[in-house]
């Protein structure tokens, strides 16, 4: 019994699936045009509607993952959600810190060259 | 085993495995759509004099382009059910609209693309429009690689029906094609809505 359970896993059965996909497919339009409506209607100021336009789109990825691609709902499939839980770390780490860097150096670029010139030899550098 | 009623239980077999392989080539793929992703963000304000977002994005063509690729994720998710199930005539028809979905949708990025560079406003005007092209035409790439293997299969499966090698690369054909719709989300989202903000 032992060697059995380690060689399958449970999934849900189609007909609960179709209803998985609909939700889904509902739920990904609704956020869709809801970011949508937020932008072309100038419904919220600048901030705020960045943030919110992210959440959505974080939002619609979540349930797109969990609904179509049926991410979690697999039982004993630790080793894909350890992936994909992976893949996130490189990825928030590769586009935090691209941000952060360039932003950083474009803030010491803001001097013309001459001056820049004088500002290393003062400073010895950066 | 306990299993709730709307479960069933599973064998791994050389499907699973697949699946699990070319779901680690996504999450790899994954990294790669950061990276572009990464570099047009810091590129996004670089437009040397060019056009910036706001003066090229046209929000309801882009609505529509991700309405059509969203159905046709849906589409397709219909389709890897139906091969699952044995049912070769709704496979047919689900993977063929996602095809022509798919093919709606490349061609309204073509023609998106055909303005732009009809207009002098192509990559190699500014960094952004170099990222913002490499960005949304990487993406278009992997969706029309991934049209050219759903006419494959569709073939393979109106000549010599759903076997069990078949319904497995319909399986990964529908993780790709899922994950691709995914990466359009983040597209529409950061691209053309924040860079019309």
């Amino acid at each position: 019994m032992k060697n059995q359970r380690e060689h399958v896993s449970v999934v849900p059965h189609r007909s609960a699936l179709v209803g998985f996909y609909l939700v889904g497919f509902a739920f990904s339009i609704l956020c869709t045009v809801s970011a949508y409506i937020l932008v072309a209607w100038h419904l919220l100021p600048q901030g705020v509607l960045i943030a919110t336009i992210l959440e959505l789109a974080l939002l619609q990825c979540a349930v797109q993952m969990v609904c179509f691609l049926h991410l979690g709902l697999e039982k004993h499939s630790h080793l894909k959600l350890l992936v994909f839980g992976f893949a996130l770390l490189i990825v928030a780490i590769l586009i935090a810190g691209s941000l952060w860097i360039m932003h950083n150096l474009n803030e010491h670029m803001v001097m013309a060259p001459s001056q820049m010139e004088l500002y290393m030899r003062h400073e010895g550098g950066f | 085993m306990n299993t709730f009623p709307h479960e069933q239980v599973v064998e791994h077999t050389s499907e699973t495995r697949a699946v699990f392989g070319f779901w680690v080539y996504v999450m790899s793929d994954c990294v790669l759509f950061a990276s572009l992703f990464a570099v047009f963000a810091v590129l996004r304000m670089s437009t040397f004099g060019g056009p910036s977002g706001s003066d090229i994005f046209d929000l309801p063509f882009v609505l529509k382009e991700t309405l059509i690729l969203l159905t046709s994720s849906f589409t397709c998710g219909l389709g890897v059910l139906a091969a699952r199930s044995g049912d070769r005539r709704a496979t047919i028809f689900s993977f063929v609209w996602t095809f022509i979905l798919g093919a709606a949708f490349v061609a309204l990025e073509l023609s998106e693309f055909a303005q732009l560079l009809a207009r002098g406003e192509g990559p190699q005007v500014s960094a952004f429009l170099s990222s913002y092209f490499t960005l949304v035409g990487t993406h278009g790439l992997h969706v029309t690689l991934g049209l050219i293997w759903m006419l494959i299969l569709i073939v393979r499966v109106v000549q010599s029906g759903l076997t069990r090698s078949t319904t497995r690369k319909l399986m990964l054909l529908g993780i790709f094609w899922h994950f691709l719709d995914i990466i359009w989300i983040f597209i529409f989202s950061i691209v053309y809505l924040i860079g019309v903000v």
